[in-house]
């Protein structure tokens, strides 16, 4: 038993290297004093990061993501409220097929939703804007809202609720008293996982943004420019620290979110 | 403290309760009085926790009527009943500490914050829980979630306090004490309380008095003593503590007097009131305690027969013989303290018991 | 007051107020109320548009006028063009691999934290999908870095002496696809694996090994069959997506990479044939399905066994 244990420790820290390898040459590049994306290395410097800075199209695309993330985060962790609501205290007929329906954008690949909603815009002969793309993150985050939510609002009793509508209060203040204090969490790490998916979505905005892009999809226009490719590292760097620090806030409100369930050891693995 | 003669405070007037095919409550009519502390007992699944839930409002009734205070509750939601509940889960708001927890139902009476405070002190005391307003409530143990639970139900003086299976998720020593500590608040307080309960014992220490139920339906309604000496069919009286069952046969029967011959005990008279028809098959019920095993053989009683000890159960302070009436195969139950220089007869042991007219009841079938 | 107890309410239902519907329809009442904004949502903007797209793949596109007339010419094209053929199966393929490495790869590392893992197991899960959440983009355009002629390896293995010429059979290919896949969705197949590896009552382990089964016969008898619907889960989550990935092939495939979505994506882009392009997505999608499908009722033997 040790020496199997032992022998997959081993195992499982090569592969996490492999898993984390890539990611490590971003900090490497951006800082590296070279026009090409080589070994050797040369200096160190910041000019990349300078070149950032004074690009005012990349500040366009930053804005767009920022807003377009902003939105579909919100909507889609209040759909996901609903959705999470209604499955963890009601029973109704089709409930399993309906989740099922709402779930399926996980599976599904991303460029068939970013086809279909395409092809509504073009028939209906509507121009392709942040708002098609944020129709379309919508789509992709809900589940992940879902999941989050429901886990926070199952984690809770509903004894808590009758005790408080039994106390006198009504159905409103219940909410607000008792209900939206333990989801609270839980709504925040939903929209904090969401906004991180819009941001780094790439699929759909490509085929639905229009003339606003947003990050990724300016990042695909610069990559066949060699010369750009130190300043697509340093962005790139940029927007992976941006993105595990909002990974971790999210992790840690998941985690108080189901802090008052019963089955507090099996609630503390991720959102899958 | 019990007003027998007002009308009554809860008057549930034949209710009925179906989910979907199945029957929660088949016709239930009882009266609570104001001032007492009212138990239902029944084993799992028998209607009592559907019943508590319809005059708490959690759930209402498929068919007849609630009334509270006189009032129809039928439209009336639980936030705004004169009750309140203390659930079996305890149900204490995770995220606010003691004091908010108690003083919870208050916030909507907009009273002044010296007011509550003191309010809520109260209601601590009450609980013998004194200064704990400021803890969290993830801190707290079983017994002292209870109280809290108790002292914010007690805070909104209601009319009737409900009880779901309060005492069931704690240990037993904790246990037999709340049992005393729920009754002497009940008698401090005043209010009419309502417990729900599977466990005989827990009614019966607690109680003014008790509802038995059984398959949705209401078995009998009587205090304590009554429930315990004259219960009212077989069931009830399996259920409460441990029922000897002896056929017997009427003799002679009239409105006021009973003759019968019981199996291996002989005639007996007792005072009965209805009337059996002559030769008809009779249960006689009778208590482990009620009988005795007469240590010294050879006292010859007159209302004694002679037995041959089966099994034995010793329990420190009380020994539980299974002894089997000889020339029968009728098994009965004796239950004998413990005191100094009683032996403990071991099986197989021959010895003559007694008993005594007074110490017997007629149990009705079904 | 005092006449009411009289009454007879013997026989006299309850009102009917909100507070009296039975309370299965007041629930489900509620439940389809609060469930109905995401569920129309997905219904406006996901199934519409799916059926929309069915819809425009038995139209035709004549240059620039849509012919609306029903016809299933583009589905013919789409099964009988070797091209398009071609790149289904090769796209299929690819999948197949991939789901295969990673699945395989991914279990050795679920069974550890799973088994192992102890208080430390929400870490090792915290670790291992936090690269997950950073760009796909970004992690696919490093793969690129990483193989590509001047890039990372090449460097290496040059500057360390092991070959004299940068290695070109590591990019711009099947293989440079099948690789980055692989690393893009080990978090996707390690998660399920491993919930259904912690399910698993311990006490069964034990039991087999008080009747006698060594460390060997415990894993392939007891811990690989129960765990199988994770694995199965895994398998699923991985290829169903890869089948339809644009990005990498398109950044790292070359010529002998692409794969179906490139070619869809062209068709609503330069080749501007919409319906064939909806038709090559109709029938892509078609096939994932009957395959997973397929799939799941050939394995369905183990996902039976729930511990």
């Amino acid at each position: 038993m040790e020496k199997s244990s032992r022998s997959l420790l081993t195992y499982a820290l090569v592969y996490l290297t492999f898993l984390y390898a890539p990611v490590f040459l971003l900090p490497i590049f951006a800082f590296n004093d070279s026009a090409i994306i080589s070994l050797p290395l040369s200096g160190f410097t910041f000019d990349w990061f300078l070149m950032l800075w004074s690009t005012k199209s990349l500040h366009e695309a930053f804005y767009n993501s920022m807003m377009i993330a902003l939105i579909s985060a919100s909507l889609s962790t209040t759909l996901g409220i609903f959705a999470a609501r209604a499955t963890s205290r009601f029973e109704f007929p089709g409930k399993r097929g309906i989740v099922g329906f709402l779930m399926l954008p996980l599976v599904l690949p991303e460029i068939i939703v970013g086809v279909a909603l395409l092809v509504v815009m073009v028939q209906l002969d509507l121009s392709l804007s942040a708002w098609t793309v944020v129709i379309g993150h919508v789509l992709i985050c809900t589940p992940f809202a879902i999941a989050i939510l429901s886990s926070a609002f199952n984690s809770f009793d509903i004894s808590l609720e009758e005790a408080s509508l039994d106390l006198g209060v009504n159905k409103i203040g219940t909410f607000f008293r008792v209900i939206l204090p333990m989801v609270a969490p839980g709504i925040i790490s939903s929209f904090l996982i969401a906004f991180t998916i819009s941001l780094d979505e790439f699929i759909i905005a490509f085929f639905l943004t229009g003339t606003d892009v947003t990050l990724p999809v300016y990042i695909w226009g610069q990559l066949r420019f060699p010369a750009r490719l130190p300043s697509i590292m340093a962005l790139g760097f940029l927007m992976v620290l941006l993105s595990l620090l909002l990974l971790l806030v999210a992790e840690y409100f998941r985690r108080r979110s189901t802090q008052f369930s019963a089955h507090n050891s099996a609630s503390n693995e991720s959102i899958f | 403290m019990i007003s027998n003669s007002a009308k009554p405070i809860i008057e549930i007037k034949n209710i009925q309760k179906r989910f979907g095919s199945v029957t929660a409550l088949d016709g239930v009519t009882l009266n609570i009085r104001q001032g007492e502390f009212f138990s239902l007992l029944g084993p799992s699944g028998c209607g009592k926790t559907t019943l508590l839930r319809i005059i708490s409002g959690f759930d209402f009734p498929t068919s007849g009527g609630l009334y509270i205070g006189g009032e129809d509750m039928a439209e009336v939601p639980p936030n705004l009943r004169p009750t309140n509940m203390v659930f079996q889960s305890y149900a204490i708001f995770p995220h606010l500490n003691v004091a908010d927890n108690v003083g919870y139902g208050l916030k909507k009476l907009r009273l002044p914050k010296a007011e509550v405070e003191k309010r809520v002190n109260d209601a601590l005391a009450l609980v013998d829980l004194k200064g704990y307003g400021p803890r969290e409530s993830h801190k707290l143990s079983g017994g002292q979630r209870q109280r809290v639970a108790l002292a914010r139900a007690l805070i909104m003086q209601p009319k009737v306090l409900l009880l779901d299976e309060p005492l069931s998720a704690l240990d037993k020593k904790l246990r037999d004490a709340m049992q005393i500590e729920l009754r002497r608040l009940q008698q401090t307080v005043g209010i009419t309380f309502v417990l729900v309960t599977h466990d005989q014992e827990e009614a019966l220490i607690m109680s003014d008095r008790i509802a038995v139920m059984f398959d949705g339906k209401v078995a009998q309604v009587d205090t304590p003593e009554k429930l315990y000496r004259h219960p009212a069919n077989r069931r009830v009286a399996s259920f409460i503590g441990v029922m000897n069952f002896i056929p017997a046969k009427v003799i002679a029967s009239n409105s006021t007097s009973l003759v019968i011959d019981i199996t291996a005990l002989g005639k007996i008279t007792l005072d009965a009131d209805e009337q059996h028809a002559a030769g008809a098959d009779i249960t006689v019920g009778i208590r482990p305690e009620m009988l005795t095993i007469l240590y010294d053989q050879t006292a010859d009683d007159k209302d004694s027969f002679a037995a041959t000890v089966n099994a034995r159960s010793y329990y420190g302070d009380m020994t539980y013989y299974d002894v089997q009436i000889n020339d029968t195969d009728i098994h009965v139950s004796i239950s004998m303290r413990n005191t100094a220089g009683r032996p403990v007869l071991a099986p197989g042991a021959k010895t003559r018991v007694s008993w005594g007219p007074d110490s017997l009841t007629i149990i009705a079938d079904a | 007051m005092a006449n009411s107890s009289e009454i007879n309410y013997l026989q006299q239902p309850a009102k009917r107020t909100f507070w009296s519907i039975p309370k299965a329809y007041q629930n489900s009442a509620r439940g389809y109320f609060l469930i109905s904004p995401p569920f129309l949502y997905s219904l406006i903007m996901l199934a519409a548009p799916l059926a929309l797209v069915v819809l425009l793949s038995l139209w035709t596109q004549n240059y620039l006028e849509l012919d609306r007339t029903i016809t299933l010419k583009n589905y013919a094209e789409a099964v009988t063009e070797p091209l398009y053929s071609l790149l289904m199966s090769r796209s299929l393929v690819i999948s197949g691999l991939v789901t295969l490495t990673t699945v395989v790869l991914a279990y050795p590392i679920a069974y550890y934290v799973a088994m192992f893992g102890g208080k430390r197991k929400s870490m090792w899960l915290l670790l291992i999908t936090i690269p997950f959440w950073t760009s796909y983009l970004i992690r696919i355009f490093l793969w690129k870095v990483i193989l590509g002629y001047n890039g990372v390896i090449n460097g290496s293995l040059l500057g360390l002496g092991l070959i004299e010429e940068p290695l070109t059979f590591i990019l711009y290919n099947a293989n440079a696809v099948v690789l980055t896949l692989a690393h893009a969705w080990a978090p996707f197949a390690i998660l399920p694996i491993y919930v259904s590896l912690s399910r698993i009552d311990k006490s069964l382990l034990e039991a087999a090994r008080d009747l006698g089964d060594n460390a060997f016969q415990r894993f392939f008898r007891v811990t690989l069959p129960l765990s199988m619907p994770g694995v199965v889960a895994a398998c699923l989550i991985v290829f169903i997506p890869t089948v339809g990935d644009y990005v990498t092939p398109k950044l790292l495939g070359g010529t002998d990479g692409l794969m179906i979505a490139n070619m869809i994506q062209i068709q609503f882009g330069k080749a501007n044939n919409a319906p064939l392009g909806s038709a090559l997505a109709v029938v892509a999608m078609f096939i994932v399905a009957a395959i997973s499908i397929s799939f799941v009722l050939l394995t369905r033997r183990f996902l039976k066994t729930k511990a």
